[in-house]
């Protein structure tokens, strides 16, 4: 491009070399310590290569969890719990912030600005702050350990709703006209006309909110408290208990790596949805 | 361009707008009002008492000492993670052979929960039967962040960091591959070297990025990092590693002190405010459509 690089390409791939490594290192440990048996890993002699046991490790924990002394719950169990946490919040999310952005966008009514403000708002409420009211009003509702209290109170988006209102606005003035003039009311503009002209946008934020959903941690420790409503990110936690080294590692790490496969999977298939919900969920 | 209907809207906004008014101001609001109120011993009565639990909060000891870890943490998370991302970026955005692969192969971290990094980074760096933490001490590190704060600091930030190194490095690149290059060539013909394009050029023109992501980053460490200390240590050993997350959880949830966790709660919610005033502030200057 400008200078001759040949000097210092070797160097480049160096440091990218070494930054995969940094990332991958950790995972390729959990996948070793997934494959060799519990006692290996507590005498502290875990090779570096994989041994023979990934069948049995993985069978175990999807069908029984870890816990030789106390029963464990089974990670297919704790899977589903995810799946379902993720997906209702990813879809949910992505639903109730359409409606609203098209209520801001194509309608003009009193306290039109106020809703918006109201719902951007919330961006400087994150749960964290509100820990102990906001599980109070849930406990009030009766929504602990259900699948309700662990999603719908995260199901508010200002940054969806921001999103779709700003791609809303640069819908063409002559396609709403044009519907009009066929007949169509607003709830067939929305559903035959915008929602089709949004699939990038609800593919991409999708990536990004199914991760988000997938990995929640505070708000679940909260609202489950029965064992069979854990999600796998709390389930591995429970697992490790004090972490001593009679912990039953290989299926800690069997379990970590079934824990990422999903949101690694959706990240990496569907890269550029990825990309690009991350660059604009962020504006 | 609009339609005229009176009561659509209204229901089109309902949803989100009874989400946030049931969880969002409701709870919200209760925070504020709870951290004015101090309740007995027995937890039957509750007094008004004005600021009296901030001035508590924010003259005990313990907890300015969590604010100062949580700065030490928060800018070590930061300029760890900022740095490494721009520093693959930058590497990433020459014209190498392998540079999408190079791309994919560094943007899965992003995907991997907190809590999930902290249980890898522990199997890795346990004492006794981690790969790096047995390492260590045979090369005569005394190794053990189950007892020593400072080491436990150093692992949470590893992880915490490691995590969010990806998030960094695929902002950086997409505002390294937006500056023109005719901008670099002509510095090139002037006869600046590829140090000073950079510090020169390059830097400056990432600015908004590089502000952006300073916002984005202490957010996450002050807020998203809850699960890496959970699940890593527990705010421990002793205190070494309570943030003032961690402590609003451990006084709120399990010692169940409500005024002093409200008070805190309060505390944080001015800094998430701060955080975003400034951050939209400086918004205007990196608006680019996708």
């Amino acid at each position: 491009m400008i200078e001759s690089r040949s000097g210092t390409a070797w160097l480049t791939h160096l440091v990218l070399a070494a930054g995969v490594v940094a990332f991958a290192f950790p995972i390729y440990m959990a996948v070793i310590g997934s494959t060799h048996d519990a006692a290996t890993i507590g005498r502290g002699s875990l090779p570096l290569y994989p041994g023979g046991l990934a069948a049995d490790n993985y069978a175990q924990a999807w069908s029984e969890g870890s816990g030789l002394r106390v029963k464990g719950v089974p990670v297919a169990r704790m899977m589903l719990n995810s799946l379902v946490m993720a997906i209702v919040i990813a879809l949910g999310k992505i639903a109730v912030s359409i409606l609203s952005a098209y209520a801001v966008a194509f309608f003009h009514f009193p306290l039109r600005m106020f809703f918006f403000w109201m719902i951007f708002v919330t961006l400087m409420l994150p749960v964290e702050v509100r820990i102990i009211p906001t599980f109070k009003v849930v406990s009030d509702l009766g929504m602990i350990n259900t699948f309700a209290g662990l999603t719908i109170p995260l199901i508010a988006s200002a940054t969806a709703t921001l999103l779709f209102r700003q791609f809303f606005m640069t819908v063409p003035d002559a396609l709403v006209e044009a519907a009009k003039i066929d007949g169509a009311g607003p709830l067939r503009f929305l559903k035959e006309i915008l929602i089709p002209l949004s699939r990038t946008n609800i593919a991409a934020l999708f990536v990004i909110l199914f991760i988000y959903g997938w990995n929640q941690y505070l708000w679940p420790l909260l609202i489950t408290t029965s064992r069979s409503m854990d999600t796998i990110v709390i389930g591995i936690t429970k697992m490790i208990g004090t972490g001593d080294a009679q912990t039953d590692w290989n299926l800690i790490m069997a379990t970590a790596v079934l824990a990422m496969l999903p949101p690694v999977a959706v990240v990496v298939l569907m890269q550029r949805w990825f990309v690009k919900g991350l660059v604009e969920s962020e504006k | 361009m609009v339609f005229d209907n009176k009561l659509l809207p209204y229901l089109l906004l309902a949803p989100q707008v009874a989400i946030t008014l049931v969880f969002f101001f409701w709870p919200g609001g209760q925070a504020v009002y709870q951290s004015f109120l101090l309740q007995d011993a027995f937890g039957l009565r509750q007094t008004f008492v004005w600021f009296e639990n901030f001035r508590t909060v924010l003259s005990d000891p313990l907890y300015l000492d969590s604010g100062g870890r949580t700065l030490l943490f928060s800018a070590s998370v930061t300029g760890l993670s900022m740095s490494a991302g721009l520093l693959l970026a930058v590497m990433a955005d020459r014209h190498i052979r392998g540079a999408t692969a190079y791309k994919t192969l560094l943007m899965w971290p992003y995907a991997v929960a907190p809590a999930v990094a902290a249980v890898l980074w522990l199997f890795i760096f346990h004492p006794s039967i981690g790969v790096l933490g047995q390492g260590l001490r045979r090369l005569g590190v005394p190794w053990d962040y189950k007892l020593n704060g400072a080491q436990a600091m150093l692992l949470v930030i590893l992880a915490a960091a490691w995590k969010q190194v990806s998030y960094n490095f695929l902002f950086f690149l997409a505002g390294l591959q937006s500056i023109q290059k005719a901008v670099l060539e002509a510095a090139a013909i002037d006869g600046a070297g590829p140090s000073r394009r950079f510090w020169r050029i390059v830097f400056p023109l990432l600015s908004p990025t590089t502000f952006f992501l300073l916002v984005v980053n202490i957010v996450y460490a002050f807020f998203d990092t809850f699960g890496v200390i959970h699940a890593l240590t527990g705010g421990g050993p002793g205190k070494a590693t309570e943030t003032l997350i961690y402590k609003v959880y451990v006084d709120g949830i399990i010692n169940l002190d409500l005024g002093g966790s409200s008070a805190q709660s309060v505390i944080l919610l001015i800094v998430v405010m701060a955080l975003t005033a400034v951050q939209f502030r400086y918004i205007e200057r990196r608006v680019h459509y996708g």
